[in-house]
């Protein structure tokens, strides 16, 4: 960015210098902050209960749907993708191609929010709930005859609803946020090349809920 | 005065035309809303109070029946004899309202807002809307705090720190709606805080006047930033562990629950790390508005300011490898504890630094006892009381008898009452006339201050006697201990003591509130301060200044010897001093 682009997105008024980066910029990064502690809560607790689990925690696969959910992170990997490209259109001045991949970007976190829905709809239908397992579901069968290690069930089903729920609801607010932004200020085409700070500063919010989709996937569903 | 830049914005007010819902209610101009948090959380802090009278009236006179008390309902209070039931509603809901609904918005919420765009030479905050649904956030989870002590099953009885696994299960606390609205007002609380913090620092990076360089910001903003800091990274952990309570409550998760695999421990760890970050965010700023009065009251720039900025950043660092300190007696590792008793013990270093400053900086000044200088001299010497029997508890093997006695029930309120309230009581009566354009009766105000003084000390001292005696916080009624027996005159002094401290405290609401309305007109600047928000008209206008005003100086240049007065406020150019570079470095 050139100093005269930056000049734009700062306040009319002389003040001391700061940081260089405009206000909205630094309030989204000071935000990811206490964004990062709120996660940092939860996955910290998920670290602590998993190793002091009463009986072994249920391996990989055996509850969840990791193809169905590696797909659904491609789809937010790509999303963050064609976040940059937007940002990159803007940055040039480009105002259809900030269209295209504003919309792009909004249709895949969407498709996220949905694909994670199914799965929560299937995990309940098969009997996985925050309090564990269901009684007389398929996976109360398998707990009864020992294919699925049940003590600590409970506690899998706790951690994964609380932080992959926390997750999806970032994602869904950034979603409303950007379907927001793209009615009013992409589609009637408010930003410009001297003034696209909306788009950074919500690119920002969303390659964070990115990144900690990356760690939940991981922990989560892989190990 | 010779040339003061920086007009008030006088020019502001003459189309300021916004309707009165707009100007009072639903406004985003920083200093209403330090306003609105004043009034809600001085309500707030009344609503404590009456809860704490209620529990020293149990524990000096156990199971008589309460003056008033028959106004209570059967469940809380049958005939006025408080209820075991209600009486740990009431030592919860002291401790909370106290803690997260009195003291916490008065400092940060009343303090940051107000003082931080005044006092750096800004138009607002950074994030005005933000702003306003900080405060709207915080009323919110206030009432519906409040209303939780209304449900039929009654408010939360876990005491403040909600130690889980009574907490987590309703069969086990009795009180399932109770608790759950307690989670839901803290998690409020927590976004308010946060919505609040992440202004105040965006406000303070980069919204300082020209001139007002990092090291040319009052103390008072230091702190207030330190503690937005910590606020910042605090509260969302709270926010988690909040979210994870309500549902072990709702949900049937097992988080907390050690019957079903989870840790109860866990609990106590992401309570303290957000509570210990937490005791700093409640005194960080009260340390800082009392710099800014001692330095006033004592018409001397203050002593050390370099090392109080860098006591004010290392007690917030330190503030975060010490939450262990809380929990000696959970069973945790001795070498774990010892190191959580070292990286206690440290933080005394720059607590003790910032005392001989404030010392320092009386030593030899032209004393002015005005009523903010008397608290703020108030806050020193209380605040040492209770930083050094926080030296007695953060000894592990001291620790061990005194943990959950009245020791450190008498510790929390030296700090808490004898350190922010005081402070909060001086900084209340010092931008007074800032906020409202009167001053506050002088006379009542030192006749408050010495009462409260004395009423306080018979009131908390005795506690540590108590406590060393192994009276236990929280119990409902000490006369069922034979080795409390002996203690019960004392109890029974400290409560008279109690209903006097509080009784007095309608001297300061009725100096407040008459003063609205009949206090002596203020002038501009009536203390002679130096700061920024003293150059302009009271109440001070919307948009504040005009034009941005120019610093030259760091905020305690008093008694220069280049001015005949003995105050040069910062915006005052004396001859020879440069331009600050950044005036011009963008249009206006």
């Amino acid at each position: 960015m050139t100093t005269a682009d930056a000049r734009a997105m700062q306040p009319p008024f002389p003040a001391e210098r700061g940081v260089d980066a405009y206000n909205t910029k630094l309030g989204m990064w000071v935000f990811l902050a206490s964004e990062v502690m709120f996660f940092t809560a939860l996955i910290g607790a998920y670290i602590i209960l998993r190793f002091g689990a009463p009986g072994e925690w249920a391996r990989p696969g055996t509850v969840l749907n990791v193809p169905v959910t590696a797909f659904n992170t491609f789809l937010l990997i790509c999303s963050s993708v064609s976040m940059v490209k937007a940002y990159a259109s803007i940055a040039d001045g480009n105002q259809k191609l900030l269209k295209f991949w504003f919309l792009v970007t909004i249709i895949c976190g969407a498709s996220f929010v949905g694909v994670q829905a199914y799965e929560y709809l299937h995990l309940i239908h098969r009997g996985f709930v925050p309090s564990g397992v269901r009684d007389g579901s398929e996976l109360a069968e398998l707990v009864a005859n020992g294919t699925l290690p049940g003590a600590s069930l409970g506690l899998y089903g706790s951690t994964f609803y609380t932080m992959t729920g926390f997750h999806g609801f970032h994602v869904t607010c950034g979603v409303i946020s950007m379907i927001y932004l793209y009615l009013t200020k992409v589609l009637p085409g408010k930003y410009t090349q001297q003034n696209y700070g909306g788009v950074e500063v919500i690119g920002l919010y969303w390659h964070f809920v990115d990144l900690v989709w990356i760690i939940l996937f991981t922990i989560v569903y892989l190990i | 005065m010779t040339t003061v830049a920086g007009t008030p914005g006088v020019g502001h007010t003459h189309h300021d035309d916004r309707p009165f819902i707009r100007k009072y209610i639903f406004s985003t101009d920083h200093k209403i809303i330090g306003i609105q948090f004043l009034f809600v959380s001085l309500f707030f802090l009344l609503v404590g109070g009456l809860l704490a009278m209620q529990i020293r009236w149990q524990l000096g006179f156990p199971n008589q029946p309460m003056p008033g008390g028959k106004l209570l309902p059967e469940t809380m209070a049958p005939d006025g004899v408080i209820l075991p039931e209600y009486y740990i509603q009431l030592v919860t809901m002291h401790g909370t309202f106290m803690v997260f609904f009195a003291i916490m918005p008065l400092l940060v919420g009343v303090y940051a807002n107000f003082l931080i765009p005044l006092k750096l030479g800004a138009h607002d905050m950074a994030f005005p809307r933000i702003n306003m649904a900080s405060f709207w956030a915080a009323l919110l989870a206030g009432l519906v705090m409040l209303s939780s002590l209304f449900v039929p099953e009654g408010a939360a009885r876990a005491g403040w720190t909600m130690y889980a696994p009574l907490s987590a299960r309703p069969d086990l606390s009795g009180a399932g709606l109770g608790q759950q609205l307690w989670c839901v007002a803290i998690i409020l609380l927590g976004l308010s805080s946060i919505l609040g913090s992440l202004n105040y620092i965006t406000t303070v990076i980069n919204m300082r006047a020209p001139g007002m360089t990092w090291f040319r910001m009052p103390l008072s903003i230091w702190a207030l930033f330190i503690t937005a800091i910590l606020g910042l990274l605090a509260l969302p952990v709270l926010s988690g562990a909040a979210i994870m309570l309500l549902f072990d409550q709702t949900i049937g998760t097992h988080f907390f629950d050690p019957a079903a695999g989870g840790q109860a421990l866990l609990w106590q760890h992401l309570f303290w790390f957000f509570g210990h970050p937490e005791v700093y965010i409640l005194i960080l700023p009260a340390m800082g508005m009392v710099s800014d009065m001692i330095a006033n009251g004592s018409r001397k720039p203050i002593f050390g300011y370099h090392s109080m900025v860098f006591a004010i950043i290392g007690i917030a660092f330190l503030g975060w490898i010490v939450w262990g300190h809380h929990m000696f007696v959970s069973g945790m590792n001795p070498t774990l504890g010892s190191t959580f008793m070292v990286t206690t013990m440290i933080i005394a270093v720059p607590s003790a630094i910032k005392t001989f400053n404030w010392l320092g900086t009386m030593w030899r000044g032209n004393l002015r006892f005005h009523v903010p200088m008397m608290h703020a001299v108030g806050f020193v010497a209380m605040f040492v009381i209770g930083g050094l029997s926080g030296i007695f508890m953060a000894a592990t093997p001291v620790d061990m008898h005194i943990h959950d006695t009245y020791f450190i029930v008498a510790h929390i309120h030296y700090v808490l009452f004898g350190g922010s309230l005081f402070a909060l009581f001086g900084a209340i009566t010092f931008w007074y006339p800032k906020m409202f354009g009167r001053l506050m009766h002088e006379g009542w105000g030192k006749v408050h201050f010495w009462l409260t003084m004395l009423f306080y000390n018979l009131t908390f001292f005795p506690m540590h006697i108590l406590g060393m005696a192994g009276h236990m916080r929280r119990i409902y009624d000490p006369t069922m201990y034979d080795f409390l027996k002996p203690y019960q005159p004392l109890n029974h002094f400290i409560s008279i003591s109690a209903f006097l401290l509080f009784a007095v405290q309608a001297i300061f609401a009725l100096n407040f509130i008459i003063s609205l309305f009949r206090g002596a007109k203020a002038s501009m600047n009536p203390w002679q301060d130096n700061g920024l928000e003293w150059t302009l008209p009271n109440p001070a206008p919307h948009g504040n200044w005009a034009e941005v005003p120019r610093v030259y100086r760091g905020p305690y240049e008093y008694s220069h010897p280049d001015t005949t007065e003995d105050f040069l406020p910062q915006s005052q150019k004396l001859p020879g001093d440069p331009e600050p570079a950044a005036a011009s470095a963008a249009g206006h």
